[in-house]
């Protein structure tokens, strides 16, 4: 990529990026009372990634994020699947979820779920299939 | 006080709404792209700007909640806003869209003498990138 062809779109997407990849994370977050969750979570982390891949180009998406999304995608799944099988190990049924209230050093007193690391694998699993999407397309091979 | 907060927010909302009137005339009376580009980023990023704004004074002033994506919201149409704008102009330009017949100036096209690429779409062929 040649420098200064693109300079306004390169600084702004440098800022840019963090602000969405933020508000991705605020959303994951908030899923649980307010409008969110894993799924728009994942997406905007994807937009965040392909305003990257816009703005310089997939050769720094891939040296940015050095995973393969592909495996994500399978993580994701795992992670999914093994809150559903951890039910089954405390005698529940497939998938039922659990919380409690924790003493967290900085949080104070949180409410933690476990439908939480189901987000995640969500999450985990949006991005993974929605990368693998776009760096296919985008290659030209 | 809420009452004077939310005299403030109504304007600002129906100042934000008056600019997008203006921006959306400014598209349809402009006669090229580079002005029509000129009239939608510029006050239909204000509009936007002022009617979010209004919404997060309001929100503060009556439910006392701070509204942490409005403010967000703001940043981000201030930031990008006007860099899409020059993204459209500089690929108008780019790909040999006209001026309107009264302009008098084009610096750009003196730049993209002196590099050697008068044609249009020349310079930017010779920078694209080349994927693997």
């Amino acid at each position: 990529m040649p420098k200064g062809s693109d300079i306004f779109l390169q600084n702004v997407s440098k800022i840019v990026v963090f602000l969405v990849l933020a508000f991705a994370l605020y959303l994951f977050f908030t899923g649980h009372g307010s409008p969110g969750g894993g799924f728009i979570a994942g997406l905007m982390s994807a937009g965040a990634l392909l305003l990257l891949a816009l703005a310089y180009d997939i050769e720094t998406v891939r040296k940015v994020v050095p995973f393969d999304f592909k495996l994500i995608t399978a993580i994701g799944l795992l992670i999914a699947l093994g809150t559903g099988t951890g039910a089954l190990l405390f005698g529940q049924p497939f998938l039922k979820h659990a919380f409690g209230h924790f003493d967290l050093p900085l949080l104070g007193d949180t409410e933690l779920h476990t439908a939480l690391i189901f987000d995640l694998g969500v999450y985990l699993a949006v991005v993974g299939v929605t990368m693998t999407i776009l760096l296919t397309i985008g290659e030209d091979r | 006080m809420a009452t004077i907060v939310e005299w403030i927010s109504v304007l600002l909302a129906l100042a934000g709404a008056v600019f997008c009137a203006i921006s959306a005339f400014g598209l349809i009376r402009f006669p090229d792209v580079y002005m029509r580009s000129h009239a939608a980023t510029k006050s239909a990023a204000l509009g936007v700007l002022f009617i979010l704004g209004g919404a997060f004074l309001y929100f503060w002033a009556v439910d006392g909640a701070v509204d942490a994506r409005l403010l967000l919201a703001i940043v981000f149409v201030f930031l990008t806003s006007p860099v899409a704008g020059h993204l459209n102009g500089r690929s108008a330009y780019r790909s040999g869209v006209k001026m309107w017949k009264g302009s008098v100036r084009d610096d750009f096209k003196d730049v993209l003498e002196k590099a050697g690429t008068s044609a249009p779409d020349a310079a930017f062929e010779k920078e694209k990138p080349k994927l693997p």
